[in-house]
This record gives structure tokens, sequence and C-alpha cells, in this order.
């Protein structure tokens, strides 16, 4: 292992900000990051072995303890559990003989549920050492246990397993555009590049990733910092539930993101450029390196790019499963090899990015936007939209709909277009934008995309009159907790009384006041925590609560206090070990 | 307010009695308190059960075993405003640590496995309340009215509370009285 480390280390500079990289390896090749490698790692990395430790403990696919060889995880999305996740979940664990969250004795398999993997198009989805496995069904389980238990190696199982579809349904303005391979880089170096910053510039290009911040804007102040080095950094963890379109971009796409990428760069002065890939994206991983590849070999990235003088390169970077690590400065400490908090705001990135220097962070959906501006110009794109949101929109449309997939729509598009197209009836809501979006109830479809109305990182969740939205926020309020980088109290603390409240009330133990307990718990972790994450953590149950109040008081019981808890059964453990079973060895659950 | 003096009741659960201590250090000031205020149960007056008229209770400590959760509703039950005190009446506290570790680990090293434990065997006296298997904060088990922060809350915290009960209003604790640093 010694030198397997070793070599490791060495393969990466022995740098730290490859401490990812390591450890995927490591995790990949020992089924956890044992002990004897955090030791030898922190001297020859130079960092401290706590930082290492703490980088472990944060992410979810590092284990201190062995996972199975075949380690298999389950998406838990509410797109998921639509399909019966639960129910198939369960019987998977059967199959194999391995309890959920456990490894099994043999130490060959574990299985566990994890968070959404981007997938909700081809649900039950899940991942197998890292690799994406979709439409899972009780007969592919049951290939899956048969493979597993005959201990086949990954490389031989069916590729059908692993079949994953762009299933774009849609196309407009950009997915009717054919991928780039130095168009736009040529335009934009034959126009200027302040010519072709006016032309981002009157696009009106916003950040994909949600937050809308403008493209032209963030190049501007990247460029104008005094710095020696610059960097443009592509966000492709699309970790927020219901999103799937940079997958997409990315699979099919890939050129025209990396030219976006490059023009960013030649105007900003950057020559280091990474893409943040989330982990569960692992099987792109070796598709997108050759494409880079190909790249540099077409003079697209390297020295001396197209002969005009400037240099540019990318890197892939993968994550190791934490949502958090798509807020951008998050990302930024991620890439520098340590655990994804946020930073304080200001400084933004573009002014202290990665290692402090001048950083442009942008989704994949806004450099593949940017690389078809650079062509067609500004005015091609902002003749689409509204008044604030120019151009279109991508979106990944999942849940109760016919063709679940990939659709574009200019900005201002209505809800109900929307739903027409897909082919979702009897439908009861959508949730915009994921689980820190918006819940939007059945008489607001006229309501529009846009950032002036809803606005959206791509997420569209439909659901139709049979689905309980409680479930869904039960679902939701327990991804945040689960994802809570732990930083920030009213966030780490705020999101797991969330989910305990919220499951209190869910499982029938509510009463007359814990729906304004419930409310004042919502204001606190919106109102306190540091990033937004905890900012809208609250959402699901701020948005149903608005419009379906007598949903949850339906739940209340009549009285005015109830404990949340079977306290009876909390005295289990203690009646065992005391081998009593008197009166006294028993409480009742009293209601008040 | 009439001349019926406010009955109050005080306990510490799953506490450490810190609390009662920093009641204590009302000094002087409890001389005007008992003008308006009797004390019904509570370790002050070695009563050991509540009238069923107390106004306020004091609780001071979380649930942590059965005999808590009884004492806890028989306080719910007899007074009309019930005061979670301090932070383990709140969140569990210290008590709570134990939360991270399983109820048989803990009893296990603490009768059975420990260093220097003789004639080891887990406590099974009828007698002995049994352990729940987490510790919780008060208002999991009762609904509670008023919470008073600190560890333990100061003599002040104590002093503003009663006397704005007292005085009819809300009870209202500015930034001073609850900041932490």
């Amino acid at each position: 292992m010694q030198q397997f480390i070793r070599q490791l280390a060495q393969e990466n500079d022995f740098q730290s900000t490859c401490l990812l990289k390591i450890l995927r390896a490591i995790q990949a090749r020992y089924f956890h990051i044992p002990k004897a490698a955090i030791e030898q790692l922190a001297p020859i990395l130079n960092i401290p072995r706590t930082q290492i430790q703490n980088v472990i403990a944060f992410y979810s696919f590092f284990h201190f303890e062995p996972r199975g060889k075949y380690d298999i995880l389950i998406s838990s999305s509410i797109t998921d559990l639509m399909v019966g996740q639960k129910e198939l979940i369960a019987y998977f664990a059967e199959k194999l003989g391995v309890k959920i969250g456990e490894v099994r004795a043999d130490g060959v398999v574990s299985l566990n549920n994890t968070s959404c993997t981007g997938m909700c198009d081809q649900s039950l989805a899940g991942l197998v050492n890292g690799y994406a496995i979709t439409k899972l069904t009780k007969a592919r389980i049951d290939e899956i246990v048969e493979n597993v238990n005959k201990q086949l190696p990954l490389e031989q199982w069916s590729r059908d397993f692993f079949k994953v579809e762009d299933n774009i349904i849609k196309s407009g303005l950009l997915l009717n555009q054919k991928p780039i391979q130095g168009e736009a880089l040529k335009a934009a170096l034959e126009r200027g590049l302040k010519e072709t910053w006016e032309e981002i510039s009157v696009s009106g290009l916003r950040g994909r990733g949600g937050a809308g911040f403008e493209t032209a804007m963030k190049w501007h102040y990247a460029s104008e910092e005094d710095a020696e080095q610059r960097y443009v950094i592509c966000n492709a963890d699309e970790g927020e539930p219901g999103t799937f379109k940079d997958r997409v971009l990315l699979n099919s796409y890939a050129h025209s993101v990396f030219e976006g990428m490059t023009v960013t760069a030649a105007f900003v002065g950057a020559t280091q450029g990474f893409i943040y890939l989330r982990g569960e994206y692992l099987h792109l991983y070796d598709k997108l390196e050759a494409i880079l590849e190909d790249r540099r070999k077409a003079n697209l990235l390297g020295k001396n790019i197209l002969q005009h003088g400037f240099d540019f390169d990318i890197e892939i970077c993968l994550g190791a499963g934490a949502y958090i690590c798509g807020e951008e400065s998050a990302l930024i400490e991620s890439l520098e090899g340590k655990v994804g908090i946020p930073r304080n705001r200001p400084p933004y990135p573009v002014t202290s990015g990665y290692l402090g220097k001048p950083t442009v962070v942008k989704n994949v959906e806004t450099y593949f936007a940017a690389a078809n501006i650079a062509i067609h110009g500004g005015e091609w794109f902002a003749a689409f939209g509204t008044a604030k949101s120019k151009g279109t929109k991508i979106l990944s449309i999942s849940g109760d709909c016919v063709k679940a997939g990939i659709y574009e729509y200019p900005f201002g598009t209505t809800i109900q277009t929307v739903l027409d197209d897909c082919g979702a009836t009897d439908v009861l809501g959508v949730q915009v934008g994921g689980p820190s979006g918006t819940f939007i109830a059945n008489n607001e479809f006229g309501r529009k995309l846009a950032f002036e109305d809803l606005a959206t990182g791509g997420s569209f969740i439909v659901f139709n009159n049979s689905r309980n939205i409680l479930d869904m926020v039960h679902n939701f309020s327990h991804f945040f907790a689960h994802e809570s980088c732990g930083f920030c109290t009213p966030c780490r603390v705020g999101t797991s009384l969330l989910k305990k409240q919220v499951d209190k009330i869910v499982e029938g133990h509510g009463s007359a006041g814990d729906i304004v307990a419930l409310e004042e718990l919502c204001q606190l972790i919106k109102n306190y925590s540091h990033c937004g994450l905890g900012q809208t953590a609250a959402n699901p149950v701020l948005t149903t609560l608005e419009r379906y109040p007598e949903l949850y008081q339906n739940m209340l019981k009549k009285i005015s206090y109830e404990p949340g808890f079977d306290l009876d059964k909390s005295l289990e453990t203690a009646r065992r070990l005391a081998n009593r079973d008197d009166a006294a060895a028993h409480l009742a659950q009293v209601e008040e | 307010m009439t001349n019926k003096k406010v009955k109050v009741a005080t306990v510490s659960l799953a506490g450490c009695f810190g609390c009662h201590m920093s009641f204590l250090d009302l000094d002087e000031r409890l001389v005007e308190l008992v003008e308006h205020v009797e004390f019904d149960r509570s370790p002050l007056t070695d009563i050991e059960h509540c009238s069923s008229d107390c106004d306020i209770g004091l609780i001071e400590g979380g649930v942590c075993n059965s005999e808590n959760v009884h004492v806890l509703r028989e306080f719910r039950k007899n007074c009309k405003i019930l005061v979670a005190v301090g932070a383990c009446a709140i969140n569990g506290g210290l008590p709570a640590m134990r939360n991270h570790i399983s109820l048989e680990d803990c009893l296990n090293e603490a009768y059975r496995d420990g260093i220097g434990v003789e004639n080891a065997q887990i406590p099974n006296d009828v007698e002995l309340p049994l352990l729940l298997d987490k510790v919780h904060p008060l208002h999991e088990v009762v609904k509670i009215d008023y919470f008073l922060p600190g560890c333990p809350p100061s003599a002040d915290v104590f002093w503003k509370f009663l006397t704005d009960l007292l005085a009819g209003r809300e009870p209202s604790l500015n930034y001073e009285l609850v900041h932490f640093d």
C-alpha cells in the first residue's frame, strides 16, 4: 500500500489540492481509506492529518471503514420514491442478504441510500462502485445480485445496466445548434475579445445555476482584478434533486461547454480551467478526458491556442458526494482539497477565488450558451426570453409525466405550456427549482419561467393528484438535514430539528402548537443560515404550508400535545437488560 | 395583583442542580420574591408532590428515565405555566451526550465491563427507574410554555422572567440576559 500511495502522491505532484483525487483512488482500491494511508499522506502532502480525516468524514463517498467490494448506492430522490424506491431497495437488501447501510458479513457487497444521482428521468437509479446504473427493476436487481454473488468484474456486467439516456425531448435555440469545435473561439478571436464581451453583455446572459448573476459582469470583474493568475471553473456539481440537464450537455455538447470556458479564459486572461464534475457522473469522466485530448490535438486547448498567443487548459476534478459543493465558494474549497464549506462572501470568487486568485465560476449551461453567443452574437440570443431573463432555459423534467427528459424553452414560457408538452395530466403541483425552489399549486400554472417570476436551475418535478405533498416535504427535509455541511449552527441543528418536526407531524404525532413551532423553526433557519443551503432548506415546508395549510392541520391530533416518540418503546432496551417487565417498567403514551 | 401568592414549583430532572444554585443567586431579592411567591413542590421546601393549583413550574434538566417522565407529567398536570430552565431542559444538554452511544453500550461500560467493576451486573431492582434509550428535552415529552436559556440561566434571567410574569407582562429577555460571551 505504501508504494501505491507514494506513487499516487507523486502522480499528483504532492499537491494537497489533489487530495480528493488521491482519496478517490484509495477508496476505489481498498474500499475505504485505511488509517495507515492517512498517516502516510499527511506528511507527503504537507497537510495536517486532521484535514484528511475531516475530508473523509465530510464527503459521502469516502469511508473510514471498508465498504463492500461492490458498493451499491440507491438514489432516494423523490422521483425514485415515486417508482417505489423503498420497496425496491428492501427487495435488493433481502436478495443480497445485507441490511441497508451495512456491509455483508463476507465483505463482498454493501448497500445504502444516496441523494439524487441526476437520473430522475430514468429512475430507479443508483451507483455501483461510483458508476451510474439506471432503470432498476426487480428483474434487473436479480441479475445484479447474481453478478455480485458470482463476483463478476464490473466490466463484464451487462452494458444495459449502465446505459444513460439523454432523453432530449424538446430542443430550442441552443440544443438545435451543432456541438462547437473551434467555431466559437475563431469567431471570438476574429471579432475581438472586447467585442465578444460586448456581445455577451448584449445577450443579457445570466448564470444558469439558479442565482442568475450576469455573465458579462463576472467576466468583467475577474478581468479587472490585478493578479498574476486567474481561473475559470465550470460548475458541473449538478446536485439539486431533479436536475440532470448538465449531464446531458456534457454527454452530447461537451465541446461547446469547453469552448465556452476557453472563450471566457481568453477574455479574463486565465490559463487554467477546472470542471468540477459531481462524483455521481463518474461515467462521463473518460469520455470528457478524451474530448479534452482531442481539443488539445486540435490546438483548441494547450499552448498558443489557434496561434493567438494565449494558453489555456482544463482539468477535470471529480467530487465525492456533497450537495453543498454546488455552491461556488464551497466548490472552490473542495477543488483546493478541503471540506466543502462555503466561504464568507465578500470577497467573491471573481476577486478572490481558487487559491485566492480571481476566478470565474459558471454553470455548465452558461458556458454552453456563451459559446453559442460567441458565434451568433448577443442579439440572436436576446431575441428570446423576457425583459430580465434573456434567451432560453434548459429544463430537466421528471415525475408524473409521459415524457420525462430535457426540454428547452424561451424564458417567459408558462408552466401550463411545459406541462402540456411533457404530457402531464391530473396535476397536483410542480416543484420548480428542486427542493430549494418553490412548490406551485395547480391554480398557478399561468406563472412563468423567468428570474422575474419562477427562477430555476432546471429542476422541474411534476406531482399528480395521487401524490401526497407531505411525502415530498418529508423527503426534502431529510435531504437537507443530510446535506447540511455542518458549519453554522442554524443550518446544522436547524435542518435536523426541521426533519424531526416534519417527521412528528407526518407520522401523526403532531398537535395544536406544532405547526407554529414548525413555522418558527423555518424562519430561524432561513434568516440565520450562513449560505444558500440553509437559507432555502425550509422552502419545501414554507411553500407548501402557505398553499395547503389545511393539509398540515388535518395531520394534527385534536389535542393540545402529544410526545413525538414512543415512550414505552424507548424503555425496551433497559427492560431487556434489567430483565424486567413489571408495571413500573412501562410508560403510557399520554395525550394532553 | 391580588394578595393571593403565586404558587411556584421547581424540580431538577436529568440536571446537575446548577440552575437551582443559580436561582439562589437571587440572594436578597429572594426576600422580595417570597412576598409575592409561595414555593410548592421544590428541593427548597421538600414538599414531595405538586398541589393541584400551582401557577408556575420551573424545571431543570432533561428527561433520561421513566421517573423523569412521571415527575414531568405531574408538573404539567398541576402547573398552569411550565418553564424549561437551562440548557439540559431545552436541548438535553450534557446528559444527552450519551445519545450518540447505544444505551446497551453505556450500561455495559458502567456496570459490566468497566475497569474495577466488581460483581458485574446491570441493576434490576424494581425500585429503580429504567433509563430511556435517549435523553430528551422537556418539550419532546410534554408541552412547554417558556424556555429560559443558559447553562445555567443567571439569577437576573430568573428575576426578569418571574417579575414580568408577576406583573402580568409577557416575559421578555433582552440580549444582555441571554448572550454567551
